[in-house]
């Protein structure tokens, strides 16, 4: 089976706060990150709503050197690396620590803006550091050299399950020995004209607000941020006296094979299945799931008939919620803020909630934790991931021992 | 004389069912021309790029009646409306 894997640090910055303790305060209140958004040509949109980080100065976390070098998605995975390494107190310098972080849109702001010069603006000329900043890997290299990491670093993208992917993957690398211990997670960071104007094509963002499982839902709504975690192995922490935030149980990724973009039950329904298999878990030992529930039509009941058929009579009662009604979609980070949902959970019983449940929808019928927090001591837990291309990624956490 | 609106949204919708335009009747559904909801939204986006108008379509939503996609007629009479509106 290999070694066990626990968390032993977390780290997060999101529309909801700037750190894991705010994100998960803004969850437990069902606060909402959603507002206007603020950027150049932003009157050019149609959607204009996001889970923006508001009042975000980047001259207040660095230098001027790093910002040459830092595209906003690298600041928020170094800001969330830099809050999970503090808590762990992990020894991640060496050959026996790695990174691997999710992200799907990778240096986009930065993208955006340099493209904007040479089209719009006429130059000839763009920064020489364009290409070190914008690409999708310069946040897992910026950590491997802040933190001393010098085994295995890259990063993975398969859109919105990205996170969950990276994740599943830093568990895998610790559970069969490669690495003793990992910095996991993903960041995102595409909210601008270019961004926006590619996803509101596809028609399926909202105007008004995300209302994942509500009857009157009618989109995705984009957030940005970064969660960043300290996986170790479980032999390591304990000799170390590591607090453990959770265990790391089980991992599994299907392949739809079917729509580039429509959801399919049987690949959500088997990512699930596997993650409980691989976790030793029944479905009536999980007490929480951390939904995709991105708000849209497809989504929300395709995943919830998936549920239903997994769980079956068990899923009646169990609290199943969406936190992007909160922070928003971050896409190729949004796995690994929402896991700060099922650590919340685990450690303090509180089930986030998913706002903005105006009316039930019959084609859903779960508990989908309507509006306000519930109290519950799960054991154990799932999260969601389903991406565009028919990738799906789940991980099972289980409280720490 | 240019082709009128309705010649033109049935040749959109000719080009993503992949047949020719007079195969496809005023009284077609976009569901008896096999065109999913991809090419629903690509249909969209050509008819935007054609008439230079903005379309009210969510295809989270698509039974809203702001751009109603129930016929190929039901949808010329939509791009007519949007027309006049930009005017």
């Amino acid at each position: 089976m290999g070694r066990r894997v626990v968390i032993t640090g977390m780290g997060a910055v999101s529309s909801l706060g700037m750190s894991a303790r705010a994100t998960m305060d803004g969850m437990a209140a069902g606060r909402s990150g959603i507002s206007a958004l603020e950027f150049q040509d932003v009157e050019r949109l149609q959607i204009r709503i996001g889970g923006q980080i508001k009042s975000y100065d980047e001259t207040a976390h660095f230098s001027r050197q790093e910002l040459t070098f830092y595209d906003r998605f690298t600041q928020f995975a170094v800001l969330a690396a830099r809050e999970a390494v503090a808590q762990s107190g992990a020894a991640l310098a060496g050959a026996q620590s790695g990174v691997v972080l999710g992200t799907s849109g990778g240096g986009l702001q930065t993208q955006d803006e340099n493209f904007r010069k040479v089209y719009e603006e006429g130059k000839n000329r763009v920064h020489p550091f364009v290409v070190p900043r914008l690409m999708n890997n310069a946040a897992a290299s910026h950590l491997s050299m802040l933190h001393g990491v010098t085994g295995p670093s890259y990063t993975v993208s398969t859109a919105c399950a990205s996170s969950n992917h990276a994740m599943g993957q830093a568990f895998h690398m610790i559970r069969s020995g490669m690495a003793d211990c990992m910095l996991t997670g993903g960041a995102e960071s595409m909210l601008c004209f270019g961004g926006i104007k590619a996803w509101e094509g596809l028609r399926v963002m909202s105007k008004t607000g995300c209302r994942p499982f509500s009857a009157n839902r009618d989109g995705m709504v984009q957030g940005e941020g970064a969660a960043v975690f300290v996986f170790e192995a479980l032999d390591v922490a304990q000799a170390r006296g590591a607090e453990i935030l959770a265990e790391v149980a089980g991992f599994a990724m299907t392949s739809d094979a079917s729509d580039i973009v429509m959801p399919n039950q049987d690949g959500a329904m088997r990512a699930m299945l596997g993650a409980l298999n691989d976790a030793g878990l029944t479905p009536e030992d999980i007490g929480y799931i951390n939904a995709h529930g991105t708000g849209t039509l497809g989504n929300d009941k395709t995943e919830s008939a998936a549920i239903r058929e997994v769980f079956g009579a068990h899923a009646k009662a169990m609290p199943v919620s969406s936190t992007k009604s909160m922070h928003g979609h971050l896409i190729g980070g949004t796995g690994a803020v929402e896991l700060l949902a099922c650590i919340m959970a685990l450690r303090e019983g509180i089930i986030a909630p998913t706002i903005n449940h105006d009316q039930p929808d019959p084609a859903c019928g779960l508990n989908v934790v309507p509006n306000v927090a519930q109290k519950a001591k799960p054991r154990a837990t799932l999260s969601n991931a389903f991406a565009f291309g028919g990738l799906n990624a789940v991980l099972a956490l289980k409280s720490a021992l | 004389m240019a082709d009128s609106v309705a010649d033109k949204v049935i040749a959109i919708i000719a080009e993503q069912a992949m047949l020719e335009p007079d195969e496809v009747s005023l009284e077609s559904t976009l569901e008896s021309l096999s065109v999913d909801s991809l090419g629903l939204v690509e249909t969209v986006f050509a008819i935007e790029e054609t008439f230079n108008v903005q379309v009210p379509f969510n295809a989270n939503d698509p039974e809203s009646k702001a751009f109603d996609v129930s016929s190929v007629e039901s949808i010329v009479n939509a791009v007519e409306a949007l027309i006049a509106d930009a005017k």
